[in-house]
């Protein structure tokens, strides 16, 4: 078998496991208070982190490029209510003019 | 709620299918840069499709074509994309109370969680697991047949950053946690993740930030177990301020 292939599965089937694992080991059932606590915020905490690294990350250093005016402006849009379509119009075409000027 | 009107119609799937839309064409961008990339490292057309249908997490699959394409070997591609896909297991798990069903089906149902179908899901901080399908099933579609056009388009498309395209996950993550930071404890969770993510940023391989990052919802350890929300005026303001550097443990 290919180094290629054994990628390809070996990385799909530890996937599968790793978003299967909750859900098939804790499915279905309330957690207890307490943990569920802390469950809870893993999405805030979690949804911050996505929004730092997919904003100011480039491999392993940190960078302020068009990626962080869009948020910026996003931002803006999210601040005046607008819809979700319209953030993330608003985030993309303020990164695209931005390269396309730079 | 604009969506209420379609979650009437339609039902929470037909809503998370819905709310999906606006990021339709950028998935499938990527789906398409993954497959072009995939060829130019040498990956095959079969694997780079069943690779989609598998993992289904594009930082993931973008991190194996990097590492091959530059002659890593497969040990280090493979260490690269699990580490990158590791936070699935903490978002899994903050979801698990909402899936039904038997094991099987339960395995199944939560290969639709990726970022984007896990964060839409989040409603007024409940999951909603019939969004997470519907988002999912989009972003499913989206991602397979963006990497089926790329592998038969080859170079010859553009590259989605030039249509800013990558601007576009931050902000809809953005403004899917902004209604969750009503909620002290989930600023303080947000705050101490977002700096956990940018201060690891800097000193550790790609995917750990965002894994460490989930250490910040030891925030909710704080509160005690039964206190039901709405009595702010009895908490003592000592408590508070000690929520940052707490939740950074």
């Amino acid at each position: 078998m290919s180094g290629v292939w054994i990628a390809v599965l070996v990385v799909g089937a530890a996937t599968i496991a790793l978003k299967a694992a909750g859900p098939v080991l804790a499915g279905g059932r309330e957690l207890p208070q307490g943990s569920a606590r802390v469950v809870g915020l893993l999405a805030p905490a979690l949804l911050a982190a996505l929004v730092a690294t997919q904003a100011f990350a480039a491999d392993e250093a940190l960078v302020l490029d068009e990626r962080a005016a869009g948020l910026a402006a996003g931002a803006v849009a999210i601040v005046l209510k607008a819809p979700l379509l319209v953030v993330v119009v608003v985030a993309a075409t303020t990164a695209a003019l931005l390269r396309l000027v730079a | 709620m604009p969506e209420s009107r379609t979650a009437r119609r339609f039902g929470p799937a037909g809503a998370g299918l819905r709310a999906v839309m606006p990021l339709l064409p950028a998935v499938l961008a990527f789906g398409v840069s993954f497959g072009v990339l995939a060829q130019a490292a040498g990956m095959g057309a079969v694997a780079s499709i069943v690779m989609s249908m598998t993992t289904f997490a594009g930082s993931a699959q973008f991190a194996v074509v990097s590492v091959l394409g530059a002659g890593g070997t497969v040990a280090a591609a493979i260490g690269a994309a699990v580490l990158l896909n590791a936070r699935y297991g903490p978002m899994a798990l903050s979801a698990a109370h909402a899936f039904r069903g038997g094991r099987l089906r339960r395995l199944l149902e939560a290969q639709l969680l990726v970022d984007e179908s896990w964060a839409l899901a989040q409603r007024d901080g409940r999951f909603d697991r019939r969004v997470l399908l519907g988002a999912g099933a989009g972003l499913y579609l989206g991602w397979t047949s963006g990497t089926a056009i790329g592998v038969a388009a080859g170079d010859s498309l553009a590259d989605p950053a030039t249509l800013g395209l990558d601007a576009a996950f931050p902000a809809l993550f953005l403004g899917l946690l902004a209604p969750l930071l009503r909620d002290r404890d989930a600023r303080a969770a947000a705050l101490a993740g977002a700096a956990i993510a940018i201060c690891l940023t800097p000193i550790t391989p790609a995917g750990i930030p965002v894994i460490a990052a989930t250490a910040a919802c030891l925030a909710g350890l704080r509160r005690p177990a039964a206190a039901p929300a709405p009595s702010y005026g009895q908490r003592p303001p000592a408590a508070q301020r000690s929520g940052g550097p707490e939740a950074k443990r």
